[in-house]
């Protein structure tokens, strides 16, 4: 039974949607964002996307692209983030990794998945991998029993929904906008479009709505919709502007009510 | 392979295609499309709309047209004997693509997309752009046809490409600095990219090499091989045989897959790409993928490409802003891997050595990228030794580059300094002006020396 799936059926048996939030590993430092994530987990998020420093993070925008650079040249690479892994698994959560294809592809497909099962970790968001291309991890994950999460966009076609949600297991991460990642002040419209759509295409499936949210008001308006909100940027920035874990803390705490109060407007 | 049945009247007569890549764009286990889903509906419907146009009568009319009265196409085959001197006897055959309209081959696949985005109705363009050549020409294309146009360039790249920056300006292109990463081509890369998830619905990304997801390293290249298509005609009518080596730089790999592809066929012809050496390959500072790197993805296909035990790309360093780049194009590392095509690393210091002699033998100021072919030149002439017969892709001219070469050879006060000098003292160039810029030269008869130079304001008197 996949992690995610469980965790985020949980959340429903308590009517209300799951929290997952997003760092990368290594801002301003490896301990220091560790100690981030656990925060987030202890403050309430059911899953951590623990992400890994790429140093070309085509999807991101400014924000998390700052985070990253830093770790990327202070040399953060799998053996710390597998590290991260085991630390969000010890406090509770669903540790789902979140990396670009060439830093998985570069450890090795079949030891990455290994490594990342050791570690207690539910699988991996791949954000640059369509099922398409990702026969090797397709069966690298099948064989360790991890989740794979792919991505679908405003602009997926009908049967690409299909396909993508067919090859996806845990959850579905629903990208509710054109662009790159950054906290937006309205989350689009197009978002509850889209998460019909996919509905459609795989009802059996858990929805995850990322891009954009950044406090508990919009993470509500998603929660009436949508079966997890994934937020990213603004957890970025709490790190950026020097608020650490307490930051993180109280974003958590703002997050988690949010998802509580489904659809009640700010 | 495409089998072509003898042209009917009347009849579209393509040249036939290489039998790669596949139906998703895979040259082998290189190519694909590693890009977020958002992307694949637009690269869907280019792929479709380029298969519809490339055998469609009307655009092969336009385009054709277009690269005649518009490029000037066929860019002619000059031979350079004086060069040859010093390419151990060696015959060498320059294709021109410096002639081109705008300076260089990358009109060539401008022209090509620039009609394409056109005919899926969208009406801005977006460009990387390293050396600017292409961001140039994707300047002058969108100026052409009516289109507004943005141009991402590393903030590096427009400081020693500046007179390609005010170009893409006069031509009415927004240009923006890139101050991410190494500030150079692959971030231009990533910043273009961005751009066009976000305003895919107005945009279209014209890419300017054989990079990139699928569609792009086959459309670039059917637009390019116009080159080679071109050259092998041209060298066959002159000298009734092919030539011994097909020579040309490798960036993104372009110029190089342009006036490669008519010959992969001619199992005797060799094929060889001359990447960027830098200060040499062992120092780790280059840009020479497939020398030095390994198989990889970036920007949206699986390659060779310069990276680090984690995965991360390794910022690669070259003379050229055109060549400093970390990844190549996927058939690249296909034909180096299936042999079909060599692949070899030219130093900074080689570069410019070829560089200098082609000015002073030729009076052919070359690109400072075209420059490693010339390189190449010299040392597989002195290889295979006299009589063989060299064709050089001459990718580009070499204004935008006048600069970085005055201050590589240290002419005139007024040369802006760069942090190439300081690498020049370390190699122990010091004073010494460089291969083929003697201090004892002679003037050329009618040459102006400086001290005879007429003052601007007294121009007008005197004349
Ligand atoms: C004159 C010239 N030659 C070569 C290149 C390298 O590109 P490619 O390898 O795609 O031909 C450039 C790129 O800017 C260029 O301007």
């Amino acid at each position: 039974m996949s992690g995610l799936a469980e965790r985020i059926a949980a959340a429903k048996a308590e009517g209300r949607a799951a929290l997952i939030g997003y760092l990368p590993v290594g801002y301003p430092d490896v301990d220091a964002s560790i100690e981030a994530m656990v925060a987030m987990v202890e403050a309430g998020a059911d899953a951590i996307e623990i992400g890994v420093p790429y140093s070309d993070p085509g999807i991101d925008g400014p924000v998390i692209q700052e985070a990253v650079d830093v770790a990327v040249r202070a040399g953060v690479g799998m053996r710390d983030v597998l590290k991260a892994v085991e630390a969000v698994s010890g406090a509770g959560a669903v540790a789902v990794v979140m990396s670009y294809w060439n830093p998985i592809e570069r450890y090795g497909v079949e030891r990455f998945a290994t490594d990342l099962a050791a570690a207690g970790g539910a699988g991996a968001i791949t954000p640059d991998l369509i099922p398409d291309e990702a026969g090797e991890w397709i069966a690298a994950s099948d064989r360790a029993g991890l989740d794979r999460v792919f991505l679908v966009a405003p602009s997926s076609t009908d049967a690409r929904l299909r396909s993508t949600t067919a090859a996806s297991r845990g959850f579905v991460y629903v990208a509710s906008t054109m662009g790159v990642t950054g906290a937006r002040d309205t989350v689009s419209d197009a978002a509850r479009t889209l998460v019909d759509r996919t509905r459609e295409a795989r009802p059996d499936i858990a929805l995850c709505v990322g891009l954009g949210v950044s406090n508990g008001a919009q993470a509500a308006e998603l929660a009436a919709f949508a079966d997890g909100v994934i937020v990213g940027s603004a957890y970025v920035r709490e790190m950026l502007e020097g608020r650490g874990a307490d930051g993180v803390r109280a974003l958590t705490a703002d997050l988690a009510a949010g998802v509580r109060r489904a659809g009640v407007p700010a | 392979m495409t089998t072509t049945s003898p042209p009917q009247p009347g009849e579209l007569s393509l040249p036939a295609r290489p039998g790669w890549p596949d139906e998703t764009g895979h040259f082998g286990i290189f190519g694909g499309r590693f890009v977020p889903e958002a992307l694949i509906a637009a690269l869907d419907e280019l792929t479709e709309a380029y298969e519809a146009m490339r055998v469609d009568p009307a655009f092969l009319e336009e385009f054709a047209r277009l690269q005649r009265d518009y490029t000037g196409r066929p860019s002619p085959v000059t031979e350079v004997p004086k060069f040859a001197e010093h390419c151990g006897g060696a015959r060498v055959l320059l294709k021109r693509e410096d002639l081109n309209h705008t300076g260089s081959h990358k009109i060539n696949n401008v022209l090509g997309q620039a009609l394409l985005t056109k005919r899926i109705g969208k009406s801005r363009v977006i460009a990387e752009t390293g050396a600017g050549q292409h961001g140039v020409a994707t300047a002058t294309a969108a100026a052409l046809m009516g289109l507004s146009c943005t141009v991402y360039m590393g903030e590096e790249d427009t400081r020693r490409q500046a007179l390609n920056v005010a170009r893409m300006r006069l031509l009415g292109a927004e240009v923006i600095p890139v101050t991410t990463g190494s500030r150079t081509l692959k971030d231009a890369i990533n910043e273009a990219f961005r751009d066009w998830v976000t305003n895919v619905e107005t945009t279209n990304y014209v890419f300017g090499t054989v990079a990139g997801p699928h569609p792009f390293p086959a459309m670039v290249r059917d637009f390019q091989r116009v080159i080679g298509d071109e050259a092998r005609v041209q060298v066959l009518e002159r000298e009734g045989r092919l030539p011994d080596a097909v020579l040309a730089c490798v960036g993104g790999g372009s110029n190089a897959i342009g006036i490669f592809t008519a010959f992969v066929p001619d199992d005797g012809v060799r094929l060889i790409g001359f990447e960027a050496g830098g200060d040499g390959v062992e120092t780790g500072r280059h840009a020479a993928t497939i020398t030095g790197g390994t198989p990889g993805v970036l920007h949206g296909a699986r390659s060779y490409l310069l990276q680090d035990d984690n995965g991360q790309t390794i910022e690669s360093h070259s003379i050229s802003a055109g060549l400093d780049y970390p990844g190549v194009g996927p058939e690249h590392s296909y034909l180096n891997d299936i042999g079909r095509a060599e692949y070899r690393p030219i130093t900074d210091a080689e570069a410019m050595e070829a560089f200098a002699l082609l000015c002073r033998t030729e009076g052919i100021i070359p690109a400072i990228e075209s420059a490693h072919a010339l390189a190449g030149a010299m040392k597989l002439g002195r290889e295979v030794g006299p009589g063989a017969l060299l064709l050089v892709n001459l990718s580009g001219r070499g204004d935008k580059d006048v600069e970085t070469a005055s201050a590589w050879f240290e002419l005139g006060e007024e040369a802006a300094p760069t942090d190439e000098d300081d690498r020049a003292v370390e190699v122990g160039r010091g004073a010494d002006p460089g291969p083929g810029l003697d201090t004892d030269q002679q003037p050329t008869e009618g040459a102006v020396s400086n001290d005879g130079a007429v003052a601007g304001p007294e121009a007008g008197e005197t004349a």
